[in-house]
């Protein structure tokens, strides 16, 4: 049974008072972890087809297809896999 | 305008030692306040630092007028070459300083070494910070007590194993930028920042941080894009092959300043062409259609 730590690489927090989340998806899954994410959550808007605006469960997030996304308003680690999960299992 | 880098040591040591950290202005576009800087020096001045070079607006600092100010308070001054050293020709004796630190990796030599100058009448009068081998002259042994005397300079100041592999990489760095000539160095710089600025104008989302004259900074461009944050703005170079830096580039106060949460940092080198800049311009205007 796949988890959470099959798809992704690395959790990266930024600097910056947005206090923004980067998530390194691994290389070898990326198309797999977009086309999931993709399936799942409501695209909001896209850039150039590089950058895609996406919401789950009331939270709005960014991916890239280079295999990593950003999100916010994140409160801590557990929230983020709790939410990765819903979104990637 | 300071990196933390000559932020957090002070504040460490000014806890320790019971001195006071006054801090200088900075103009609306990122420029020094000269004068308050001067209006905060005074006899009881010890020390007065300023990085020579920001390393988010790229505005070149006058260390030279600074350490003039210091010296006529009798105070020393401490210049954070790290974002000069490696762009510009720097002579600490024409510009007076009495200390100046800089780094190995951001001029093409190995992380975890840098270099601190310090003027020799001036080291001589410091004692060791750090104990350990090399920086001992004698401890000898005497009815019970032992005494202690340092050996000459640098070795004062070098307890240790030093880290040799590191030292070599960064000498091979230094005769490498020597070969190419700093002055080249800058003028090609200076070259893609002028060519840069002026057609960065043409992304209609982009806000350029900092002054407007290229002449007045080294190869750095703070920017943001609206409605987007520069991490986004790094992802999306990222997904074309163009490497920024986002975030607060470690100087948060110069953020508060600009009331920014972050920028984006364009920064450029020895290795970049003015065809590169064309493919980050058009990058950019990618943003437009948002």
């Amino acid at each position: 049974m796949s988890t959470v730590a099959d798809y992704v690489a690395r959790v990266e927090g930024t600097c910056g008072a947005e206090s923004d989340v980067i998530v390194v998806f691994r290389y070898e899954k990326k198309d797999e972890v977009i086309a999931n994410i993709m399936k799942k959550a409501k695209l909001k808007n896209t850039i150039a087809g590089i950058i895609f605006e996406l919401s789950y469960q009331d939270l709005s997030f960014r991916l890239y297809t280079s295999g990593k996304a950003i999100f916010r308003g994140i409160k801590n680690k557990p929230e983020l896999m709790n939410f990765l999960a819903e979104l990637l299992l | 305008m300071e990196h933390h880098s000559n932020i957090v040591p002070w504040e460490i040591t000014g806890k320790l030692k019971g001195f006071t950290i006054k801090y200088a202005k900075v103009n609306p576009d990122g420029t020094l306040d000269y004068d308050d800087f001067e209006s905060k020096l005074c006899k009881k001045t010890k020390l007065a630092c300023l990085s020579h070079v920001s390393n988010v607006t790229g505005v070149i600092n006058d260390v030279k007028r600074i350490g003039k100010a210091a010296h006529d308070n009798g105070a020393l001054m401490l210049v954070d070459g790290a974002q000069s050293v490696p762009h510009m020709k720097v002579d600490v004796q024409d510009l007076n300083m009495d200390f100046l630190a800089f780094s190995g990796h951001k001029m093409l030599g190995p992380t975890g070494i840098g270099v601190f100058y310090g003027k020799k009448e001036v080291l001589e009068k410091m004692p060791p910070f750090m104990g350990g081998g090399e920086m001992i002259k004698e401890v000898a042994y005497n009815q019970g007590q032992c005494s202690v005397s340092w050996n000459e300079l640098p070795w004062k100041f070098e307890a240790g194993t030093p880290n040799i592999s590191g030292a070599i990489g960064l000498g091979a760095a230094v005769e490498y930028l020597d070969g190419l000539g700093m002055d080249n160095v800058l003028s090609h710089e200076k070259d893609l920042t002028k060519y840069a600025m002026k057609r960065i104008v043409e992304c209609k989302k982009v806000t350029v941080y900092g002054p407007s004259d290229p002449a007045m900074k080294c190869g750095i461009i703070p920017f943001g894009v609206k409605g987007l944050s520069s991490h986004d703005v790094a992802l999306f170079c990222d997904n074309y092959g163009i490497m920024m830096r986002s975030g607060y580039h470690c100087a948060q106060p110069l953020h508060q300043i600009f009331k920014l949460e972050s920028s984006a940092r364009a920064s450029f080198y020895i290795y970049n062409t003015k065809e590169e800049i064309d493919r980050f311009i058009e990058v950019l205007k990618e943003f437009d259609q948002l």
